[in-house]
């Protein structure tokens, strides 16, 4: 019975799952000229909004390393006549939920709200955006927290890893160093550098914004006027693009333990590049999702090197690479680093198969429509492709840019931009034998 | 076929509950049995194209045999190792072949599988589902390599991570005598000698019809539910050597326990404290509930609750603190507490301020605005939630499979908004007892304390 029901399968890919009327996205433009991305849906009586101001820590001024994070992390800490712990009482009354975080390329803006509240949900909000304290008081409690994090990242591996990383790929541009700060640094804010960043990160030339649930394109319109409108029309500079560098060689940094965390990299490929979807699926095919990749095939489940393997196409506003990670006992680290060495020559020379090509191009079709369940996912996506430039029409039309990638697309790819010698590697743990022989 | 019949129990639970059109609309919930015992649970959300699909085993950590610890979370792994029908590493390969995704999970008290995938692919993967409750196929090697595999987590996820260490020792300290005391991934000493055998006798026992959930969620109708169970599940025979999970008991506990792990990896030293508390039964779930409004005064709210703010805001003795409780236990659980001293305080000084503020919070009792204000938000989450099918599908999963019943599950709201600052109060009277509860400090090795 498996057997035919096996077989049957290979029928049932070739179904293109169409994409419903749930994702149908309205382009608004509040009557202030906001422009904003909606999936209007009145199942459950709430809106997910989300707004995402282009830049983030990457606008740290020279010297203020850590600022625009510890800014972002002080925007709920109080805003026009309420301190923190009111404006925390007014938020929670209402039952409204707000996230403020930020990352190397924006900060970003998420709220859920009850259609009862939604007036006094988005007033709260507006206030927290445009009237934010920085109370001598929260600059100093949130810092503290800020320091003890960059104290714990000090001694988790999987973030020295990262940072090592980016160090090593993106040197002296804001790409290559926590945007967190260095303790230093931020022991050095005064509240004038914070208001500084804030006016530099927070203004409208920068802001895409999302919205999915029970709300209409009318109201919401009304709506953004109100929370955004009187944001200032410019901010800071964005920074400039850069070349990465990927040297090929190993970093290695102590750390005690049994096991030593592996992080490796090169360059990648830009979304605006023709090749971008074949990339995406060398990508998939090379240590991609599904637990089907020719590294999890290699490094887990021949060898039982490590619990899990993988690699992603990661494509900043202004750098992409190809990076992956994986964490093995210290004594087994210089086998995995090999192994992913001749996977990574392996597909370069001799490309891959017919077969992976289908089989990726099956799940990533297949999976792509899955994303959109959910208000929230939706307004977080919708965002996101607003900063990538797409168009609305770009969730019907993605699945026919996947399927139209060849064998042949891949595998050129897959010469050109995979490059074995330029595998660059960082080692935290206690690894023996892993270093470049130099 | 009247035992197949499924009851339609939202829109009753929706009127009983005064609960809004759109809220009863996105948390349709049916229930209903197979003849072999499987118990089936549908929740309708048809706003986009996609079903999640999960088998919740009611067998898990705390239910293996002494000396076999982590068998339960090793036989999870050793699920994907095939079927006669589907070769070795094969399951998620067919699963994401069709975009999907899939996972397993183990705890104390379960071990569930999932998938994620489009609705019109429901029949495939209960197809793949229903085969290897039945027939799965261990090769040696297969699972010499994935003890390896397991090894591997068990050193990546605690034996890499102080704070995993202490929780380990911690709840080993805390149960004296009940199975909790023991780590759902098992001690490295009994992983390493687990065998194939092993393996399959605890498979043989407890994998079976009538002992395992259903739960599917999302874009389908109960009715093609039913169908589809009926012909994948239902011709399983079920298991005769399913019994009552009646695990050893904790004797009365008489005395505080504490605990130093220093360790040189430690950035952050912290105190941390569980206290045993009550579980939610079924029929049975107002001291939970209690509890659970308890953790949300003390902690629940980074600003405005009793621990942060005393803490953090007033003294600047802290900078973290926190309160947590989850009620979904078969047997007796834990309520906690922690606190991230500030810069140049000690822990032995934090976890005083902590009790000072516990003894004065018993003495002056619930802020009434607050209480006001954790009730709202609770109220909330119920919209909030509905949002999240798959978050959904979990909650019922996980209370099914810990003794808790759909009803259970449907009345846990209107419970919660039920209780009152005089149940909170005798709640906290009866937790926060120091010769129930287990201390862990955490620090940097060669701290001065």
């Amino acid at each position: 019975m498996m057997v035919r029901t096996l077989a049957l399968m290979g029928a049932l890919i070739c179904l293109a799952l169409p994409l419903r009327a749930a994702v149908a996205i309205q382009e608004v433009t509040s009557p202030g000229g906001i422009k904003a991305w909606l999936v209007e849906n009145h199942d459950i009586p709430f809106t997910a909004l989300n707004i995402r101001f282009k830049g983030g820590t990457s606008l740290d001024a020279s010297g203020k390393r850590g600022a625009v994070n510890l800014m972002t992390a002080l925007i709920e800490e109080g805003a026009g006549d309420l301190d923190s712990q009111a404006f925390a009482a007014a938020r929670d009354g209402m039952a409204a939920e707000f996230g403020f975080s930020s990352d190397s390329d924006g900060v970003s803006v998420s709220a859920r709200f009850l259609t009862e509240t939604s007036a006094q949900a988005t007033g709260l909000l507006h206030l927290a955006l445009t009237q934010p304290r920085f109370d001598a008081q929260a600059i100093e409690r949130v810092r503290g927290q800020v320091l003890q994090n960059i104290a714990s990242s000090a001694k988790d591996p999987d973030t020295i890893a990262g940072d090592l990383l980016s160090q090593a790929a993106f040197g002296d541009h804001p790409y290559g160093s926590s945007g967190d700060g260095t303790a230093d640094s931020v022991q050095a804010l005064t509240r004038d550098d914070l208001l500084a960043a804030y006016h530099g990160a927070l203004a409208r030339d920068r802001i895409y914004v999302a919205a999915a649930g029970d709300i209409s394109a009318a109201d919401l319109g009304l709506m953004l006027d109100k929370l955004l409108g009187d944001l200032p029309a410019t901010g800071a500079p964005q920074p400039a693009d850069l070349a990465l560098t990927a040297k090929g060689d190993v970093t290695q940094q102590s750390f005690p333990g049994p096991q030593s965390t592996i992080s490796f990299y090169q360059g990648g490929i830009q979304f605006e590049d023709p090749d971008y979807f074949a990339a995406t699926i060398l990508n998939e095919i090379l240590g991609g999702n599904g637990f089907s990749s020719r590294l999890m095939n290699e490094v887990r489940e021949k060898r039982g090197l490590t619990y899990g393997i993988d690699t992603s196409l990661a494509a900043y506003e202004h750098a992409e690479l190809l990076a992956g990670s994986v964490a093995t006992s210290n004594e087994k680290a210089a086998e995995t680093m090999q192994v992913i060495r001749d996977v990574w020559a392996d597909v370069a020379k001799n490309g891959v198969t017919q077969k992976e090509v289908d089989d990726t191009k099956t799940y990533l079709t297949g999976a792509y429509p899955l994303r959109f369940d959910g208000n929230k996912r939706i307004a977080s996506i919708l965002v996101g492709m607003q900063m990538l430039g797409l168009p609305v029409t770009y969730p019907a039309e993605r699945n026919a840019k996947v399927e139209a990638v060849t064998l042949q697309d891949v595998n050129r790819v897959a010469a050109a931009l995979l490059t074995p010698d330029k595998l660059t590697f960082v080692v935290v743990g206690d690894a023996v034998g892993v270093a470049s022989g130099n | 076929m009247s035992e197949l019949s499924w009851i339609n129990r939202w829109s009753l639970a929706a009127l009983a509950l005064g609960l809004s059109v759109g809220q009863a609309l996105a948390d349709k919930v049916s229930t209903f049995a197979l003849d072999n015992g499987m118990q089936v649970v549908v929740i309708e959300d048809h706003r986009a194209p996609v079903v999640v699909h999960m088998v919740w085993y009611k067998i898990g950590a705390a239910d293996e045999s002494p000396g076999h610890s982590g068998i339960a979370h090793f036989l999870e792994h050793l699920m994907f190792q095939g079927t006669k029908a589907v070769p070795p590493e094969q399951f998620s390969k067919i699963v994401a072949a069709q975009g999907g995704s899939d996972n397993a999970f183990t705890s104390t008290d379960y071990t569930a599988y999932f998938q994620r995938v489009a609705s019109d692919r429901l029949d495939l993967v209960m197809t793949l589902e229903s085969d290897r409750m039945r027939n799965l196929n261990l090769t040696q090697s297969d699972v010499d390599t994935e003890r390896n595999v397991i090894l591997d987590e068990r050193a990546q996820r605690t034996d890499s991570d102080p704070g995993s260490l202490l929780s380990e020792q911690m709840a080993a300290a805390q149960y004296m005598n009940h199975p909790y005391g023991i780590p759902v991934i098992g001690w490295r000493h009994e992983i390493e000698g687990l065998s194939r055998q092993d393996a399959l006798d605890f498979y043989h026992a407890n994998y079976a019809p009538n002992n395992a959930i259903l739960i599917v969620a999302g874009d389908v109708t109960p009715q093609d539910v039913l169908a589809l169970a009926k012909k994948h599940y239902g011709p399983i025979p079920p298991s005769d050597k399913i019994h009552d999970r009646i695990r050893p008991s904790e004797p009365p506990q008489l005395a505080e326990r504490r605990l130093v792990l220093a360790d040189e990896r430690v950035a952050q030293p912290y105190v941390v404290r569980n206290y045993l508390a009550a579980e939610r039964n079924s029929g049975d779930q107002k001291d939970a509930a209690a509890l659970t409004m308890l953790a949300q005064l003390l902690g629940g709210n980074r600003a405005t609750s009793v621990l942060p703010r005393a803490l953090e805001f007033d003294q600047k003795i802290a900078t973290y603190t926190e309160a947590s409780y989850d009620g979904v236990s078969l047997d007796q659980t834990t309520f906690t507490l922690a606190a991230v001293p500030a810069d140049g305080v000690t822990l032995d000084q934090v976890e005083k301020a902590m009790d000072a503020v516990l003894d004065q919070f018993l003495k002056t009792g619930v802020d009434a605005e607050e209480f006001t204000r954790i009730k709202a938000q609770v109220k909330a989450d119920q919209i909030y939630g509905s949002d999240n099918t798959q978050g959904l599908a979990h909650r019922y999963g996980m209370a099914l499979a810990s003794g808790l019943t759909v009803q259970d599950v449907q009345a846990w709201p209107d419970l919660l908004q039920a209780v009152t600052a005089e149940d909170v109060m005798a709640a906290a009277k009866t937790v926060l007892d120091r010769r129930q509860a287990v201390t862990g400090w955490l620090q940097m090795e060669g701290a001065a304390q």
